[in-house]
């Protein structure tokens, strides 16, 4: 058997064709006959379509152009329901809703084309705000503009309040954000009478396309192929958006009878596809004198956007992460999704977790101020243990040592002696110098049942030559994927990296093994490739091929020898839910998911008061996310997220202009740059988990969660502003700073 | 815009070999090269000169590939991500990004790989903040830049043992 590969920092798999340019995206490729297509948006935030107007000067006979009358199936984009349009028909109910398709070979005549479109609507009333939309000036989905609300309740929060000796209440909000994958969403369409429908693009969920255009087609379900390109980023923008594209690349692909390729450029990517849910927080929390939570009262609230696509579920895990790592008798939840007339916001990084625990962090250092305790001695006094319970009443039977995290990360930032040098240096300076943390977890897989219905699937097959081939509908979209499936698979065997290969995510070739979302991929996905492997070997010990103890070569003589006798060689397993895991969906209470990874993150900043412009200075990332199964892409996974959440915390800024993004460039919705990113210092406590693959557990979102946060708090330590709301633009410092000193 | 919509023919060097193109005079030099040349290793990533997924190096300068016109490059000298391996053997830049991890997605990579280059061949030891500073013009959304930025370190290590 071969050395250890888990725990290895091996190259990526496609790294060499990423290095040379030889790896392919959706925009490198070409068919024979392609043409291109565009989507022509209503441009009026909620509106009833009076007609559509060719206008003169375009050679409109060499058009394709489709509309809804042309869908021959159901007019949708099929995801939790189907209340989101493919294209609009009579109404339009957010700015950028796609009415019109165009494809032609000429692409700059095509864009020609898109402006002379015109959309004749007749404007009704819309509603943006989140307060306008609970307090229903317009009704405009359902009966009361809510597309779900959850409560949690713990304990008896309302006879909790009079034991209370401190009583702080505080309403924290955060913006919009856009996912910005540097590589913009496109598709490739090709029908034909005998393949039926086929699909190429960018995007993390090939099974959710599949299924989108299979209700759009109403095809059987083999006549509908999607297959994964190479990826350029997705961080959620590409887990439900692609759909839509999809839809309307297929649309022209069949009626053209050519293969259509849509690329979106930049503005229309950022202007029309999902974004973070923009929330509100309210928190009122009681605490004792010593500093120990009573209760707490959370009334959590995201706007969703027109249509309902994924907001019921990034309001679910918003919701249970929004009492955090803490042990808490007493708690109450109250959450909603509301409608307004924006574009469908969605998945992003986190998906709700990073909006509820910018709230909570923020809000408990302003707890601790209030009790007269330091930030990190409240957290101290009331993290959660072993045989204690979340505030879904999720009993934690891992081993969990949040104070040991924090003291690490206390320790590495040089956290006191900094805290306590600031404020002394802070008085002489007009550069205004602060530290501040956030603790926080964030749960694995999908949530509750969830990971028991998705009943996911992965095929392991090995060839005549000893090489095994892994088969997931799992995507590489820079995460690491094919790397650490490669390194499961090699590490169950014993055989080596390079013997392994990660077949491209293609739904005529791979089993469904879920979407490639929640920080589920290496945990719940990865042990089903372990499994696969392990399924493998079995069958060659137990035919008698294959002995304990054997090397590549033994494996792969064994492999010939099988399939020479029997044909193939090959393993299917499907996830089996632990049968102590139990979820109440009804009271929203229970084992909401089978692990959590646990972090803390120190953030150091600067803030020049006569600029408003905050710096951040250093970072430290402490987490605890079980195995790593490879170091530098374990790291460049906290790295990329921690950038993230400094834009989130600090510069992306969508500014709205009656439910359209009017800032959709990259030269005014501003991400960090090489210039703007601290040193960001990663490290891993490794408790292994029972259920993951060597002991691993979910890491994607997680650095999403604390990282603003820490920021924030930060902020308020060097100028002593209270921080309620991100993204802290120096427009937004400005005005506090100003308001503290006035 | 009659005049400019009449084709042109512009004649340069591609990554060591003599190009002709006939294209518009003001199209971009990033669509001659994907769609006519067929180097399809420059990417776009916004189009307007902000994100750096398009650089190129012409007469050895960094230029953002969307904000070309075609009819600069009458007489230029281009070097692309596909020119810079030396056939099987990989520049240090890109081996120390497969080995360090400075490429996750890869869709900004080629560009920021450009950049590296670039600035290795202008300033072999750079420090960090000049590191910092000559990629300042690549965005990354996948790394955090910090893997990207320990890709061009090592790349400078190894540089130094095989010169």
């Amino acid at each position: 058997m071969g050395a250890h590969i888990i725990g290895q920092s091996v190259p990526r798999k496609e790294g060499r064709d990423k290095v040379t340019g030889r790896a392919r995206y959706v925009d490198d490729l070409t068919f024979p006959e392609m043409i291109h297509g565009v989507t022509v948006r209503s441009a009026v935030a909620r509106g009833r379509i009076r007609g559509i107007h060719f206008e003169g000067g375009i050679p409109w006979a060499e058009f394709t152009i489709v509309t809804a009358k042309d869908i021959p199936s159901k007019n949708c984009v099929a995801l939790l329901v189907e209340d989101q349009p493919c294209l609009a028909d009579e109404f339009v109910n957010h700015p950028e809703e796609p009415v019109v398709l165009l494809a032609h070979p000429d692409k700059y005549l095509l864009e020609e084309a898109r402006r002379a479109v015109r959309i004749d609507i007749e404007p009704l009333p819309a509603i943006f705000t989140i307060d306008d939309s609970l307090a229903k000036k317009q009704v405009i989905w359902s009966e009361d503009n809510i597309f779900k609300t959850f409560r949690v309740e713990k304990g008896d929060v309302d006879s909790a309040w009079g034991k209370a000796d401190f009583i702080v209440e505080g309403e924290y909000e955060t913006a919009a954000q856009e996912q910005l994958y540097i590589e913009p969403q496109g598709m490739i369409a090709r029908v034909d009478a005998k393949e039926g429908v086929t699909v190429w693009g960018s995007l993390q969920c090939p099974y959710y396309v599949h299924k989108a255009l299979v209700r759009l087609f109403g095809l059987p379900k083999e006549r509908i192929r999607v297959v994964q390109t190479e990826t350029g980023g997705g961080f959620g923008g590409k887990e439900e958006y692609p759909s839509m594209i999809a839809c309307h690349a297929a649309l022209l692909a069949w009626k053209s009878g050519k293969p259509v390729k849509i690329i979106y450029d930049r503005a229309e990517d950022m202007a029309a596809t999902t974004k973070r849910h923009p929330s509100r927080t309210r928190h009122r929390t009681g605490i004792t004198r010593d500093g120990k939570l009573l209760a707490m009262e959370i009334d959590f609230t995201l706007d969703g956007g027109v249509y309902e696509t994924l907001s019921p579920v990034v309001l679910s895990r918003g919701t249970i992460h929004a009492a955090g790592p803490y042990n808490c008798p007493n708690v109450r939840i109250r959450s909603r999704a509301v409608a307004t007339n924006a574009p469908p916001h969605g998945a992003f990084r986190g998906f709700g977790a990073p909006q509820s625990v910018f709230a909570l962090e923020r809000h408990l250092d302003r707890v601790a101020s209030a009790v007269g305790l330091a930030p990190e001695e409240l957290r101290r006094r009331n993290f959660i243990r072993e045989g204690q319970a979340l505030a879904v009443s999720q009993v934690i039977h891992e081993k969990v040592d949040m104070g040991r995290l924090l003291d690490r990360a206390l320790d590495l930032s040089g956290y006191y002696a900094k805290r306590k040098r600031f404020q002394e240096e802070n008085l002489r300076s007009a550069i205004k110098r602060g530290i501040g943390f956030a603790a926080f977890l964030h749960g694995a897989g999908f949530t509750g049942s969830g990971e028991e219905y998705l009943a996911s699937e992965v095929a392991l097959e090995a060839t005549r030559e000893g090489r095994v081939r892994v088969l997931a509908g799992s995507t590489e979209m820079g995460q690491g994927t094919n790397t650490i499936f490669a390194q499961i698979a090699a590490e169950t065997l014993g055989l080596d990296y390079e013997q392994i290969e990660i077949l491209q995510p293609d739904t005529a070739v791979v089993p469904n093994s879920g979407p490639t979302v929640a920080s589920r991929t290496a945990m719940i996905v990865g042990k089903l490739v372990e499994s696969a492997a392990r399924a493998v070997q079995q069958t060659l010990f137990k035919s008698g091929i294959l002995k304990q103890g054997y090397g590549t070569k033994d494996f792969a003589n064994a492999c010939r020898q099988y399939i020479d006798k029997f044909g193939t060689l090959q393993s299917l397993v499907k996830y089996e839910h632990p049968r102590d895991l139990h979820w109440d969906d009804e009271n929203y209470r229970g084992d909401a998911y089978g692990a959590y990874a646990w972090a803390v993150y120190v953030a150091e900043v600067s803030v020049d008061t006569r600029t408003a412009e905050v710096r951040v200075e250093d970072f430290v990332a402490v987490q605890e996310v079980g195995k790593v199964i490879n170091p530098v892409l374990a790291a460049g996974q906290i790295e990329g997220g921690v950038a993230q959440g400094i834009g989130f915390a600090l510069y992306e800024n969508v500014v709205w202009q009656e439910g359209r993004m009017v800032n959709g460039q990259m030269t005014n919705y501003i991400m960090p740059t090489s210039m703007d990113v601290p040193p960001i210092r990663v490290f891993f406590e490794e408790i292994p988990y029972a259920r993951g693959p060597a002991g691993a557990k979910g890491i994607g979102e997680l650095p999403l969660d604390g990282t603003a946060p820490a920021i924030a708090n930060a902020i308020a330590h060097a100028t002593g502003v209270d921080i309620l709301r991100i993204p802290v633009t120096p427009e937004s410092l400005l005005s506090l700073l100003e308001s503290v000193h006035a | 815009m009659p005049e400019a919509a009449r084709k042109i023919r512009v004649q340069c060097v591609i990554n060591g070999r003599a190009a002709t193109f006939e294209t518009y005079p003001m199209a971009r030099l990033l669509d001659v090269l994907r769609e006519q040349a067929g180097l399809t290793g420059t990417k776009e990533g916004c189009g307007e000169g902000e994100c750096g997924a398009c650089s190129i190096e012409m007469d050895g300068a960094l230029v953002n590939s969307c904000l070309v016109p075609a009819l600069q490059a009458e007489g230029a000298k281009i070097r692309t991500i596909e020119a810079v391996a030396d056939d099987a053997r990989l520049h240090a830049v890109q081996q120390a990004f497969v080995t360090h991890g400075g490429a996750q997605c890869g869709i900004c990579t080629p560009g920021m790989i450009l950049a590296a280059v670039n600035l290795l061949t202008r300033n072999p030891r750079p420090s960090e903040a000049e590191i910092r500073e000559g990629l300042s013009g690549n965005l990354c959304r996948c790394t955090g830049y910090t893997k990207i930025f320990a890709s061009v370190v090592e790349a400078c290590r190894e540089a130094e043992k095989r010169a």
